[in-house]
């Protein structure tokens, strides 16, 4: 902060301290008045008494005041003045931190040292997974991980990005971005209609066959690429497999074709600033576990 | 009604806007919070907003607040504001013309609220949702109003200004002032507009005028109209006029600081939070300033409370005043702040002012009030007051012990963590155990609701040319 603003707080502040502390000195016992204690205005009816402040009242007024000035000697408060104990909230975040990393040391090193797929099973570990997931996890895949609409599955043993121990714990750590593209406008309506009829037929679904026969050449031409010759998916590209029955968004045709015609974006977001490697690796054997 | 009108015209003042504005009060009063009362059935089951999006929750909770503040406590305040400077000040106000617009502007104002706020238009500012078409309506309007007021209190006839006024003129002044700086916005379209303010800044900016619509919209109006009516109602002289300069001054002072307190372990500077924290402490001795000038005002008339409902609900309103003012202080203090923060402690926090304090003390005046702007001597039935009062009273109790419960028990969820390091509650067993509380809630905000509706049938007997009030209770008129 430049200094003039500094400068403008510790001015406001110190006007606002001696301003309330010169008006109740000011006012504290007053000349004696009329002998009915009155201050002798009325006003439509009303008058007003002129009894001292309550003592206690002052004083408890007072003491506010001197803590105030006490506090701020010692806190940050005015202007660009730290405050004499230095104190910060990133400071007391940071120390609290490390005074919990301090203490869970000795455990998260003994973990880190052991393999995913031997902790898993674990009880302990199961036991801390399943709070770290239902307050991380849970809002999007479901408290049961069995996922909803949109948000996958983690229980089935199907895989869009790879179920193995390290690919779970890359999806945690630094998230996954599953764009299927729109193919609406470079297919077109027709194509994305015998694309469908495809994805149906290869699924053994009954539909029509001239249109799934066309559909195989587009699929050949623009899917290919990301779903693969037999459409069981890619793992490395986030590309799902077509034919086990299992659909993100959805496997009826009109939700198959509204994929294809405008495209999905599935987003994991990354949790590695918020939970750390650690427990990052507590929870991938967690969800490792879920299908195993 | 024009018939009645003319019968009800006061030779010196002008009671037409005043009566205008007592009946609204009634009348959003009843919207507002049956609106509340809906969107708390909502928080226990969920269902109720029938998947419509006009009845979502985030819609219909902005609706509440605004109909509540600004309908409810803003046509209270109006109606107040323009008989206690009549009465005071011993002059007409200084235009008809100008305060009939301030009427008219400032219901249209409500209707345009209730219209936008449910089909989803908002500029997302907490207790500032209205867009800004309406926001410039608002500003011409309360521009109006000080007018009105001010010129009035420039025409008086009594040598100096009475208290209440000083207290309804900073609230005035202020609104003004908060309103406009933290409405300022570039409008894309007619129904958005982005705030020309970002990030921190505009957060500050938006709890600088947050809390400071609870600090003069709230605080310092409604202490106006406590200045007023407890000595009338009570008959007795305001307890001490140098305890009202000093907390007076003190008030206006420092609660213009304590905004920060909203925004405590944010991305807010440390140093501005301290001096929101600082600025709330001291805060306490100025607002319980307020609470025993009211208080002791009723020293020597403290029997009239057995018999007299409306002297019991300023007494008690003053009560939940003086118990909110000191909650919230304490509330602001970094460390109770770190566990009641973002729980329903804060609803709770904000219904022992809003209910306790601000609905009661309305009501108290408007039951002070009606009688002398219908021409009668007092209300259709003083038992019904009565009646609402008990009610009033365990709503407010109900709807406070019942969030105390659920924020304590959320702070205390959210924080607790196990032997391993990983914490023992997910979100969603917080909000589990709190189902309790919000059906407690539910009923407590449903027995306030309800004695408004009393009200409103006490208020149209009394109304009524042809319907002779209930005799006063034996004991009443013994007192």
């Amino acid at each position: 902060m430049a200094s003039f603003w500094s400068m403008w707080i510790i001015i406001l502040t110190s006007i606002t301290f001696v301003g309330i502390t010169w008006i109740l000195f000011a006012n504290r016992k007053g000349e004696k008045r009329a002998t009915d204690n009155t201050t002798g205005h009325e006003y439509d009816g009303i008058q007003e008494l002129d009894n001292p402040l309550p003592a206690w009242w002052f004083y408890m007024f007072v003491l506010t005041i001197v803590w105030g000035v006490g506090y701020l000697i010692l806190y940050p408060g005015m202007g660009n003045f730290p405050g004499v104990l230095g104190w910060t909230q990133i400071d007391q975040h940071d120390r609290k931190v490390a005074a919990a990393d301090e203490k869970f040391r000795a455990m998260r090193d003994r973990y880190m040292a052991l393999p995913i797929e031997e902790i898993a099973v674990d009880p302990a570990v199961r036991k801390m997974g399943t709070r770290m997931f239902s307050n991380n996890c849970a809002q999007c895949h479901g408290a049961d991980a069995k996922g909803s609409y949109g948000f996958p599955n983690l229980t089935d043993g199907d895989w869009i990005f790879g179920g193995t121990p390290d690919a779970i714990k890359h999806s945690i750590t630094k998230g996954r971005q599953a764009a299927m593209p729109a193919w609406g406008t470079i297919i077109g309506d027709k194509g994305v209609e015998d694309v469908t009829a495809y994805v149906m037929s290869i699924n053994g679904r009954s539909t029509n066959d001239e249109h799934a026969a066309a559909g195989e050449t587009v699929y050949q031409t623009y899917c290919v690429a990301c779903h693969g010759a037999d459409a069981t998916g890619n793992p490395a590209l986030g590309a799902p497999n077509l034919k086990n029955g299992i659909w993100l968004y959805g496997g009826n045709p009109e939700q198959v074709s509204h994929s294809i015609r405008a495209g999905r974006n599935g987003v994991m977001p990354a949790l590695e600033n918020m939970l750390g490697e650690d427990k990052i690796h507590i929870l991938t054997a967690y969800v490792y576990g879920l299908s195993q | 009604m024009s018939e009645l009108n003319s019968a009800l015209e006061h030779p010196t003042y002008n009671y037409k806007v005043v009566r205008q504005f007592a009946v609204m009060t009634v009348v959003w009063g009843i919207v507002g919070m049956l609106v509340g009362v809906l969107i708390a059935a909502q928080l226990a089951w969920p269902a109720l907003n029938f998947d419509l999006p006009y009845l979502h929750f985030g819609r219909l909770r902005p609706l509440h607040t605004n109909a509540v503040i600004f309908a409810f406590g803003g046509c209270a305040l109006f109606c107040t504001s323009y008989y206690i400077v009549q009465r005071t000040c011993q002059t007409r106000l200084v235009s008809d013309k100008l305060a009939a617009i301030t009427f008219w502007g400032w219901q249209l104002v409500i209707v345009a609220a209730a219209v936008t706020l449910p089909l989803g238009m908002t500029s997302s500012k907490e207790y500032a949702e209205l867009e800004w078409p309406i926001d410039i309506l608002i500003a011409v309007v309360w521009i109006l109003y000080a007018i009105v007021f001010f010129g009035t209190i420039m025409k008086r006839k009594t040598s100096h200004i009475y208290v209440a006024n000083w207290f309804l003129g900073a609230f005035i002044l202020a609104v003004a002032i908060l309103h406009i700086i933290n409405s300022l916005a570039i409008p894309v379209s007619m129904t958005k507009s982005y705030s020309i303010y970002a990030g921190t800044v505009d957060a500050m900016v938006q709890w600088w005028y947050g809390h400071n619509a609870v600090g003069f919209f709230l605080t310092a109006g409604f202490l106006g109209m406590m200045y007023y009516f407890v000595p009338k109602q009570a008959e007795r002289p305001v307890y001490s006029y140098r305890l009202s300069i000093v907390h007076f001054w003190a008030l206006v002072a420092v609660y213009i600081w304590a905004g920060p307190h909203h925004l405590h372990y944010t991305a807010l500077p440390d140093w501005a939070q301290s001096l929101g924290m600082v600025m709330s402490i001291i805060l306490l001795a100025p607002s319980w300033g307020g609470m025993i000038n009211g208080m002791m005002t009723l020293s020597g008339a403290w029997h009239k409370l057995r018999t007299d409902p409306i002297l019991r609900f300023m007494v008690v309103s003053l009560s939940f005043y003086g118990m909110s003012t000191f909650e919230g202080p304490m509330m602001a203090i970094k460390t109770v702040n770190a566990l009641s923060h973002y729980t329903d402690w804060t609803i709770g926090h904000v219904h022992s002012g809003a209910l306790g304090w601000v609905a009661m003390i309305s009501i108290g005046c408007l039951y002070h009030l009606i009688p002398i702007l219908f021409g009668k001597e007092r209300m259709y039935s003083t038992d019904l007051i009565n009646t609402h009062f008990w009610m009033a009273t365990i709503g407010t109790v109900l709807y406070i012990a019942s969030m105390w419960v659920n924020g304590i028990l959320q702070g205390l969820m959210w924080r607790a963590y196990n032997q391993d390091g990983t914490l023992t509650y997910s979100f969603v067993e917080s909000l589990e155990a709190s189902y309790a509380g919000y059906v407690v809630r539910v009923i407590g905000g449903a027995i306030f609701f309800s004695g408004m509706l009393i009200m409103a049938y006490n208020l149209y007997m009394t109304s009524r040319s042809d319907v002779v009030s209930q005799p006063a209770p034996a004991a009443a008129s013994a007192a």
